[in-house]
């Protein structure tokens, strides 16, 4: 197994009563694209939750490089969260918001980082003292991308990031998507867009009720008519 | 990525906290309605108390005063601060950093704090005028009864606002969950502050006595805000 790899071994959450995810197993490579799809509700925002961390799985284990991916600072570190909300302050400007950011993940060349992510976000020529409130939703999903991506994290999650943007911004995104990954990271897109899934995605895994329904890695990546064709197939009642 | 390994508790406490006052800092909105519902929750008791009051129960009525307004302030603070995390999910980037839960509590703890002293400072000095109550008597017993009491019902006001982060009528259920517990607080604070207000009543005994209740209780809330906060803040 390579060493980055990350693994989900036989994973349940529960809530109460209902089973949100049902022994999920699944293994996550560097430098590859996954796309996590699934009809509402299928449980795909609780599987990125607990991989982001945030949530304690029910039973079952994360592994990263066959250790346990424990719910510490250490892990936090090595993980980068797009959301469909942008995650930062509103009342800041982006470069006060990755200011924090860069305080708490103690970077030492902070403002050499921060300047070098407002730069590839496209941000680095707004009023500087223009709070994010005043952003627009693509300017707000750029700064996400720049607060994600600061700490250089090896483990980019990404949970609808494309929701609310226009072509140009999701065209944007893809290409981002596809740069962490030439860079080595590993990264896994939870999408309703099977189109955007298509366009980066060289894993794709389909949840369906809590459980994998599909589980496909393709390196050369999918055309949209596969990823549609795979997703219906996933879906069709067994 | 360079970055430090380990930086401790109080650094991540203190960039929580300087976080949290910077954004108030910039907008000041919470300052300003603070001091305002202070001042008019003061004002509004000295009409209503003035020609009612037994001179002998000035000192009483004052301190009740200035914590029923502190209350009432203090309330709007702590859905503010924690209400700022939810806009945008900034609470996620936050619980998504490597800054320890307990840290991200006493931060929280420390700018609300704050903010709620900075409003009783204006507190202190609208009673001591309306009431005629001697706030500079023992200025520096009534600064410890004051951020001792501030720090109790913060304590618990943080942890009860975190858990309402995501309820839809949070500010209406804050006060409900929040002002029986805090009752031990303010029923000590008010009883210390009384004693310090009175003219006639030099002994300090019965204030040395509240603010040391007031500690005890102080030590045991902020050691379960500490140990409870992680669970609630995670939904878990």
């Amino acid at each position: 197994m390579n060493e980055r790899h990350l693994r989900v071994a036989k994973v349940c959450k529960s809530y109460g009563r209902q089973r949100a995810l049902v022994d999920v197993s699944l293994t996550f490579a560097p430098g590859q694209v996954a796309a996590i799809v699934g009809p509402n509700g299928a449980g795909k925002t609780t599987l990125l939750g607990i991989l982001s961390t945030l949530a304690k799985p029910t039973s079952g284990e994360i592994l990263l490089a066959d250790q346990p991916f424990i719910r510490d600072p250490a892990a936090r570190r090595t993980i980068g969260y797009v959301g469909h909300e942008p995650g930062v302050y509103p009342d800041l400007s982006a470069r006060q918001n990755l200011r924090i950011f860069a305080s708490l993940y103690a970077l030492t060349d902070a403002e050499t980082r921060i300047t070098a992510m407002l730069e590839r976000v496209d941000l680095a020529d707004v009023r500087s003292d223009l709070p994010a409130r005043a952003y627009s939703r693509g300017m707000l999903q750029r700064l996400a991308l720049a607060r994600a991506l600061l700490h250089g994290p090896k483990i980019l999650l990404f949970d609808e990031p494309s929701s609310a943007l226009d072509p140009v911004g999701v065209r944007w995104l893809s290409e981002e998507l596809l740069r962490e990954r030439d860079a080595g990271s590993l990264v896994i897109l939870v999408t309703h867009d099977l189109d955007a899934a298509a366009q980066v995605a060289g894993h794709l895994v389909v949840i369906r009720r809590g459980r994998v329904a599909m589980d496909r890695t393709e390196p050369s990546g999918f055309s949209a008519t596969q990823v549609r064709a795979l997703y219906e197939e996933a879906l069709r009642d067994r | 990525m360079t970055g430090s390994p380990h930086p401790s508790f109080w650094r991540y406490t203190a960039l929580i906290a300087i976080k949290d006052l910077r954004i108030e800092g910039r907008s000041r909105e919470v300052l300003y309605t603070m001091g305002f519902s202070a001042a008019l929750v003061v004002l509004v008791f000295s009409f209503a108390l003035a020609s009612a009051t037994d001179p002998a129960q000035g000192p009483i009525t004052a301190a009740g005063v200035l914590w029923a307004a502190t209350l009432f302030t203090g309330t709007v603070a702590l859905a503010r601060v924690l209400d700022r995390e939810r806009e945008n999910e900034s609470i996620r980037s936050l619980l998504l950093s490597p800054a320890p839960r307990a840290a991200i509590y006493a931060g929280k703890l420390i700018a609300t704090s704050t903010l709620m002293l900075a409003v009783e400072i204006l507190l202190t000095v609208l009673v001591g005028v309306l009431f005629s109550a001697g706030v500079f008597a023992h200025l520096g017993w009534l600064a410890l009864v004051l951020v001792l009491g501030t720090l109790g019902f913060a304590s618990t006001g943080v942890v009860f606002s975190a858990a309402l982060l995501r309820s839809r009528s949070r500010e209406a259920l804050l006060g409900a969950l929040l002002f029986p517990i805090v009752i031990p607080v303010l029923l000590a604070a008010s009883r210390a502050t009384a004693c310090l207000f009175d003219p006639l009543s030099p002994d300090l005994e019965p204030v040395a006595f509240w603010t040391r209740f007031l500690l005890a209780t102080d030590v045991i809330y902020i050691a379960l805000g500490l140990w409870v906060f992680e669970p609630v803040v995670s939904g878990e």
